[in-house]
């Protein structure tokens, strides 16, 4: 016989974020700290769907200039080229490069909107208290966690470039403004998927709700 | 209570409370509900994370002192290294992503090798290493924001691209980072917060307490 799964919030345990000992806490206002790390307790990530939203909403303003921008302008004797991140990635696809053509698209487009989607909709679901595939969810927001960091890497390129590539008028190459709003949009996102509480999205199958 | 807490775990993705069970060695204990990953049980996880982040240190000093790749023109030939990428960023007028650049790649890898050798270290010798709660509280936080695999798969993509109109010469750190991201992978891999607590609570005499 299967037993019927609890939470621990429910049984007024707490698992430490740090070490991941679970204790009980006595007194449900006051701060309470892990006996054994010392670090904050709280049953869920406190103020978690708020600071999700401000952090999400606040990449989605900067996801407009980071695509319309220029990421990279590319200067010489006999071509001068500003790239956006889609039309570099074009001009990698046609000028035969077509591997790193995919890798840099999945970096750059896919896994940041793959991003943005994905914590919108996590958010929405949780804030509805849905009851839908919970376990696809929690496989979806992990999904984000580990892949989340791999879109800086337009970033890194367009450093090493701009750096090495200083050849004054034989070769140039210099980020444009559209690295910063990128990489704001990168950091923001890793900031509110880690405020996102999984844990939220399982708290609605408990008959009754969470303390 | 009839049961001690600390036979208990909680699901960190969906607070499903359950009970530990001994695993063989290699094996992991994942949530019956989410499927999380609870635990593992890594071999040797205290001397194979010290060995692999020592190892990785001496690397990481290697990967930033010399140049990770040149270019030649008409003779001449420009090499770089990452502390000197992030400066010339710094110097273009974008102090924000070099401000970036350099916490990902450098800082927060130095702070997470120096940590983890200082943490694990005197542990095992059975001593406890002064302020360690709050190191480990640190490591937890810093951790997402290392980035050296990044880098790497950075460098090689800068690495075609410049190929297509210059000659270009790869440096000892190109390889260096190559093998720092097998390293700290490795010591990731072998790393467990949990042996760490357990080791922490034996030294320390709180056993089942």
């Amino acid at each position: 016989m299967r037993p019927v799964p609890v939470s621990a919030a429910r049984k007024g345990l707490c698992s430490c974020h740090v070490c991941h000992l679970v204790s009980r806490r006595e007194q449900l206002s006051a701060v309470a700290h892990c006996p054994r790390c010392g670090a904050y307790l709280h049953f869920r990530k406190p103020a978690s769907v708020a600071r999700c939203w401000s952090l999400l909403i606040a990449a989605y303003i900067l996801y407009i200039p980071a695509n319309l921008l220029t990421m990279m302008e590319t200067g010489s004797l006999f071509s001068y080229r500003k790239d956006t991140i889609m039309s570099g990635v074009v001009h990698l696809w046609n000028t035969g490069s077509w591997g790193i053509a995919l890798v840099v698209f999945i970096a750059s487009i896919t896994i940041p909107l793959l991003k943005l989607i994905s914590l919108t909709l996590l958010l929405i679901s949780v804030q509805r208290r849905s009851t839908w595939h919970p376990r696809q969810r929690t496989r979806l927001y992990r999904l984000v966690e580990l892949v989340g960091r791999w879109s800086m890497l337009d970033i890194y390129v367009v450093t090493l470039l701009a750096a090495l590539v200083q050849l004054g008028s034989l070769a140039t190459v210099k980020a444009g403004p559209a690295a910063v709003a990128f990489g704001a949009v990168v950091v923001l996102t890793m900031f509110a998927s880690m405020q996102f509480d999984p844990r939220l999205i399982w708290d609605p199958l408990q008959k009754e709700s969470t303390p | 209570m009839a049961h001690n807490s600390a036979a208990f775990i909680a699901c960190h993705d969906c607070d499903l409370l359950q009970r530990e069970i001994p695993l063989k060695p290699g094996c992991a204990a994942s949530c019956s509900r989410c499927g999380a990953v609870l635990y593992r049980n890594a071999t040797d996880s205290i001397d194979r994370t010290l060995a692999y982040t020592l190892s990785a240190a001496v690397v990481f000093v290697v990967a930033n002192a010399f140049p990770i790749f040149a270019i030649e023109v008409q003779d001449s030939v420009t090499a770089i290294n990452l502390i000197g990428a992030v400066r010339s960023l710094w110097h273009q007028e974008m102090q924000a992503v070099s401000l970036v650049v350099l916490v990902t790649t450098v800082l927060v890898p130095a702070l997470e090798l120096i940590t983890m050798a200082y943490l694990l270290l005197p542990l095992k010798f059975l001593r406890v290493p002064p302020g360690y709660t709050l190191l480990l509280r640190l490591m937890r936080m810093v951790e997402p924001w290392g980035m050296i695999e990044v880098l790497m798969l950075g460098m090689l993509v800068s690495l075609v691209k410049l190929t297509s109109n210059f000659k270009v010469i790869p440096g000892v750190a190109l390889w260096s980072f190559g093998v720092l991201t097998l390293l700290l992978a490795a010591a990731a891999a072998s790393f467990s917060t949990r042996d760490v607590w357990a080791r922490l609570d034996k030294v320390q005499g709180r056993g089942d307490a």
